[in-house]
């Protein structure tokens, strides 16, 4: 006879009953009844939030807070973090004030936007005397004092393929900008010379 | 004040700032006790969030003590302590009032899609976050509670994101009794959600992830069946082999856009940044693992564009899929019943206790996966 299991009106069955679940699992249970689950109906009234107001009063807007274009008014509250300046700067403003949240452009806007903003401020941690130092910044030092080897050897780790590119995501544009620097001094030098 | 700060992809540092200033009469200052990294973290860290700007303080999970509170606060005093959700809201739009406070729509100015949240990029509003010594936290009467006196610091700081995530995570699995549900990923978000989906009358409950020493976790803290996926040539066929070729009913997808497992949709996805969602692979698994007619929940973060989901089978197998931002307040109260009853232990899973001055080796250690890591806490200095 052939075990016709999933072919028929019945589940496979689980190994262990309910009467052994609840001996061996704290609290098994507890939450069967969907009434007993906060978030079971997704969309419920919430009659108390701790809000005293219909709309929130308006945060001060010190500088032309930039805002995404499916929003019909700059949100009453928002952060201040980090007001968009320089060329990253202009490109996030362009990108939020012409594109909406469905568009691709939008978005690699803004990554090209982060890249960009990346190197802006590494050349002025060098030229405002707190340089980047891509050692003590990455961390790596606990690669020494966390078992930085014995964390990987002999594990069944999948990440261990991709985590030698990681070196390079960091130290390659520092290897570009000194190998540019290098190309360009010589060629002064040499233009020097005559 | 002292605070973290991103300078660039894989790399931040400790500088310092101004003690943030009320900008809003509903704000309050907390200073900040204890703060987390969270495996959201490690995108924004990765430079995968879009507009994630150098000079940001990321960190959401936090607990602390009221410093300055704005003329309109009436809950709150200097002095109190507290827990802060993740989530920031205000508590009176249409979608806050049903109950989605991660979705409201008067705190992110910069995104409709987004909702806003502390320390996450403008992608998330662009608020400051609390891996600082003080922190602004914007609609103090509606986001923070004062701690019971009877709940431990590591506990509360867990309670703020990861463990009502992974909570909330088990219910968007619409959970029925005997269930078999599969967690791809074992960081804290699949730990909590596997611990839960008991709660919840699961029948079994299997965990999926490469790490070993996260399975170990799995298998002490959420009693849970583990596979290692690098073990198993097809995972997915695996899954239908130990369910009798059924299926499973629910999976929750606890991995998130830098999901391992498939060399070409990981490094197109996290480290070229081609694919601007993120690498789909643990949510292809989980749509290849679950039952014809069955659910699946992601609490996975993903990038705001597209990645190569197989939609295809999703319509196929008439799949239900719930997803959201863990609205953290509202898992509250039956939350705390259980941490009380002794359900739920939230602070086990802390590994690391990180000083903020140390914050660099805090995030190689947590995204390197090593020492055994699985929760980093970081303490500021001025505690
Ligand atoms: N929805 C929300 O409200 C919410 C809240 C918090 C966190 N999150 C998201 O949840 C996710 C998990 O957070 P965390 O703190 O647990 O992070 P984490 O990085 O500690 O855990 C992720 C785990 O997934 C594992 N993994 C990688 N690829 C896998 C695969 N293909 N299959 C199975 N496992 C795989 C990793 O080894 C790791 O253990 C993140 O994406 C985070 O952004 C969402
Ligand atoms: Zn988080
Ligand atoms: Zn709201």
């Amino acid at each position: 006879m052939t075990d016709t299991g999933p072919y028929t009106a019945q589940k496979p069955p689980i190994a262990e009953s309910p009467e052994r679940l609840r001996e061996r699992i704290p609290g098994w249970g507890a939450d069967l009844d969907p009434i007993n689950r906060p978030s079971a109906t997704r969309l419920q009234w919430q009659e108390d939030t701790g809000a005293h107001w219909e709309f929130p009063e308006r945060q001060p807007e010190k500088w032309p807070r930039e805002r995404s274009v499916e929003h019909k008014m700059l949100t009453p509250v928002f952060g201040t973090a980090c007001p968009p300046r320089w060329l990253s700067g202009a490109i996030r403003r362009y990108s939020y004030a012409r594109y909406s949240e469905g568009r691709s452009a939008r978005w690699l806007l803004f990554v090209l936007a982060d890249r960009i903003d990346a190197f802006e401020n590494h050349v002025e941690s060098f030229l405002r005397l707190r340089p980047d130092n891509p050692i003590t910044e990455t961390g790596v030092k606990s690669e020494f004092t966390h078992h930085g080897l014995r964390s990987r050897l002999g594990q069944h780790r999948a990440d261990l393929k991709h985590q030698p590119l990681d070196p390079i995501i960091v130290a390659g544009p520092w290897a570009a900008a000194a190998g540019g620097a290098y190309v360009g001094a010589r060629r002064l030098v040499d233009s020097l010379r005559g | 004040m002292r605070a973290m700060v991103y300078r660039g992809p894989y790399k931040v540092r400790v500088e310092e700032k101004d003690v943030p200033p009320i900008e809003h009469p509903n704000d309050a200052i907390v200073r900040v006790t204890l703060a987390a990294i969270c495996g959201s973290d490690l995108h924004l860290y990765h430079g995968l969030m879009p507009d994630t700007r150098v000079g940001m303080t990321f960190g959401h999970e936090f607990i602390g003590v009221v410093h300055e509170v704005g003329s309109s606060v009436q809950n709150l005093q200097p002095g109190d302590r507290v827990m802060v959700p993740f989530n920031i809201y205000c508590g009176s739009c249409w979608f806050c009032k049903r109950g989605l406070f991660g979705n409201c729509n008067n705190t992110n100015a910069n995104n409709y899609a987004v909702g806003a949240y502390y320390g996450y990029s403008h992608t998330a509003g662009g608020y400051d976050g609390a891996q600082a010594e003080y922190v602004r936290v914007p609609f103090a009467d509606v986001g923070p509670s004062r701690i019971p006196d009877w709940m431990d610091d590591e506990d509360a700081v867990t309670l703020t994101d990861a463990c009502p995530t992974g909570y909330f995570g088990a219910q968007c699995g619409d959970i029925v009794e005997g269930d078999v549900v599969i967690v791809f990923g074992a960081g804290p978000v699949g730990l909590y959600a596997a611990r839960s989906a008991w709660l919840m009358g699961a029948g079994r409950v299997i965990v999926i992830d490469h790490l070993d020493y996260r399975l170990e976790k799995a298998r002490e803290f959420a009693f849970a069946e583990t596979y290692n996926f690098t073990q198993y040539g097809d995972i997915v066929l695996e899954m239908k082999k130990t369910t009798d070729f059924f299926g499973a009913d629910v999976a929750i997808d606890a991995v998130g856009c830098e999901a391992d497992g498939a060399f070409f949709q990981h490094v197109t996805a996290a480290k070229l940044k081609l694919q601007g969602g993120g690498s789909p692979v643990a949510l292809n698994w989980a749509i290849d693992s679950v039952r014809k007619g069955g659910t699946i929940s992601v609490m996975g973060g993903y990038g705001p564009l597209f990645s190569n989901v197989k939609t295809g089978d999703l319509m196929n197998k008439g799949i239900t899929l719930h997803t959201n931002q863990c609205p953290v307040k509202r898992q509250w109260p039956r939350l705390f019943d259980h941490v009380r009853n002794g359900y739920l232990k939230p602070g086990e899973l802390v590994t690391h206790r990180v000083p903020l001055e140390h914050i660099a080796e805090g995030y190689h250690i947590f995204s390197a996966k090593l020492d055994g890591c699985i929760k980093p806490l970081v303490v500021p200095t001025a505690v």
